[in-house]
């Protein structure tokens, strides 16, 4: 608990752009350097600069990489491509989720599992728990910093400060899910084109102390199309209007992957990994709750508040937030299958109050194709 | 921006008197402090609200906070426009983004409100730049 708060190698430079730093994960990171609504949609219609630094970066090389990546995960990683990558999901032996993670294969026998901030050291235990001979196991989470640029603007910013042909709306190069080695701002790189706002973008990973001049660089070659940082407070909202989930809110290792809507990350078919049978067990009967989007009428939805049916408590709010894009009060809520259908009327209780909401399709927001 | 002519309350609500109606609001500085806000919830005309008491409710986007009644009293009138564009709260404190106007139950609790000086030494300010955190 009193541990000294982590800072990233962007640090002083969060500082001189006048970042409100707040503690997260065990880490000092920006929250906002202005306004969250405005750099919401900084993103959504140009593009930002996030620095991702305090996420877990792990590495699995060998012969037993894939084998051993696609025990501990629930996504299909032996059908996974050098140069892609996937949303994944591991689970514990109940199947609880231990974490959510985007799977990187970077070689024939080499795969990055980016993991949360939050799970590093629960991660590396789960992971390294009898890693066979035939994988080396490398935590590279205090020597990786990871700059995100997202928006539409993201990729002429990112062509701007690489030698890697990305184009628009191209699957040369580097398409969506796509990943290479490359240099970026004179520096060596892994860049994927991922991220976590429902935008084009890419994230960079590079050595920690080379992170001050990618994103310099990164900055001043977004200048001319509005690039401008991007803290996490504007992250959490850019994420929740696309439904993906937030690990400790949405998620955790007591939701089964199906209840959360996650059965599209879990490859049945794909042989033995942890979890499996619970998973398909509920998968077969069917949940008994749902993670359900709400849109909420008068007041904010927050994390923890009681989601209530004609007076009686049936549900939770997991996270929740005004959507700055979409214009409205929105929730992430566990509730009974029974009342988890679009345009079920419910309340959310904020204040002792029991506010009407409604269940909504998600995501809340989407991008034009 | 802490300007003259109004009292203003620890809490960070301003009051501007004007006969027997007292007009109150949240401070240039309490707004800085919340970030963007998203929701404002105020008592409806012909409530009654008491002085440090909540009167209601500004969301950012990041939290909820309560706003203080500096004053005691009926409320004569609230606010429409800012509880339906809240970001004027933050565009225009002390004019546009104001909350409630109050019947006064008392004037003498007008002495338990800060002078604009007091208020500034309250929240640090020196030189006419608010003191973040």
């Amino acid at each position: 608990m009193d541990e000294p708060l982590k800072r990233t190698a962007l640090y002083d430079e969060h500082r001189s752009l006048g970042a409100k730093m707040v503690p997260f994960a065990g880490w000092e990171m920006p929250i906002q350097y202005g306004s969250i609504l405005e750099e919401h949609e900084r993103v959504r219609n140009a593009c930002g600069a996030f620095d991702l630094s305090h996420m877990g970066e792990f590495w699995f090389r060998g012969a037993g990489a894939r084998a051993w990546v696609s025990r501990l995960t629930t996504n299909d990683v032996g059908r996974l491509d050098v140069g892609r990558a996937q949303y994944n999901l591991m689970c514990l032996p109940s199947g609880g989720i231990v974490d959510d993670v985007i799977v990187y294969r970077t070689g024939e026998d080499e795969y990055l599992v980016v993991v949360n901030a939050a799970n590093v050291e629960k991660d590396r235990a789960h992971v390294t728990r009898g890693l066979p001979p035939d994988v080396r196991f490398e935590d590279a989470s205090l020597t990786t910093a990871l700059v995100a640029v997202q928006g539409p603007r993201a990729s002429v910013v990112v062509m701007a400060v690489t030698n890697l042909p990305v184009r628009e709306e191209s699957i040369e190069g580097l398409p969506p899910f796509g990943v290479r080695r490359a240099r970026v701002a004179d520096v060596d790189a892994v860049i994927a084109r991922t991220g976590y706002t429902g935008e084009d973008g890419f994230e960079i990973f590079v050595e920690w102390e080379r992170a001050p001049q990618v994103w310099t660089r990164v900055l001043a070659a977004g200048a001319s199309n509005g690039i401008a940082p991007i803290g996490l407070g504007a992250r959490d909202t850019l994420r929740l209007e696309c439904r993906y989930m937030l690990y400790g809110n949405d998620i955790d290792e007591t939701t089964n992957p199906i209840e959360a809507g996650l059965g599209w990350v879990v490859k049945l078919d794909k042989g033995e990994f942890n979890g499996r049978e619970p998973v398909a067990s509920m998968k077969e009967r069917g949940p008994s709750r749902r993670l359900v989007g709400l849109v909420v009428d008068g007041g904010v939805p927050r994390h923890g508040y009681e989601v209530t049916k004609d007076g009686d408590v049936v549900g939770r709010v997991t996270s929740g937030t005004f959507g700055p894009t979409v214009r409205k009060n929105i929730a992430l809520a566990y509730v009974p299958v029974t009342l988890a259908a679009i345009g079920t009327p419910l309340c959310v209780r904020i204040r002792g109050k029991d506010v009407p909401a409604s269940v909504v399709k998600t995501p809340f927001y989407k991008r034009a194709a | 921006m802490v300007p003259e002519g109004l009292l203003y309350s620890k809490e960070h609500e301003w009051v501007k008197v004007d006969g027997d109606v007292a007009t109150v609001g949240i401070t240039d500085f309490a707004q800085e402090q919340l970030g963007d806000v998203v929701f404002v919830e105020l008592p409806s005309k012909g409530e009654q609200v008491r002085q440090f008491a909540s009167l209601g409710v500004v969301e950012s986007v990041k939290a909820a906070s309560d706003v203080y009644s500096p004053v005691s009293g009926e409320v004569v009138e609230r606010n429409v426009d800012v509880m339906e564009k809240p970001e004027l709260v933050n565009q225009s404190p002390y004019q546009k983004g104001w909350m409630l106007k109050v019947k006064l139950a008392d004037r003498g609790e007008l002495r338990d409100l800060l002078s604009p000086g007091d208020y500034r030494a309250h929240i640090g300010e020196t030189t006419g730049a608010a003191g973040a955190d």
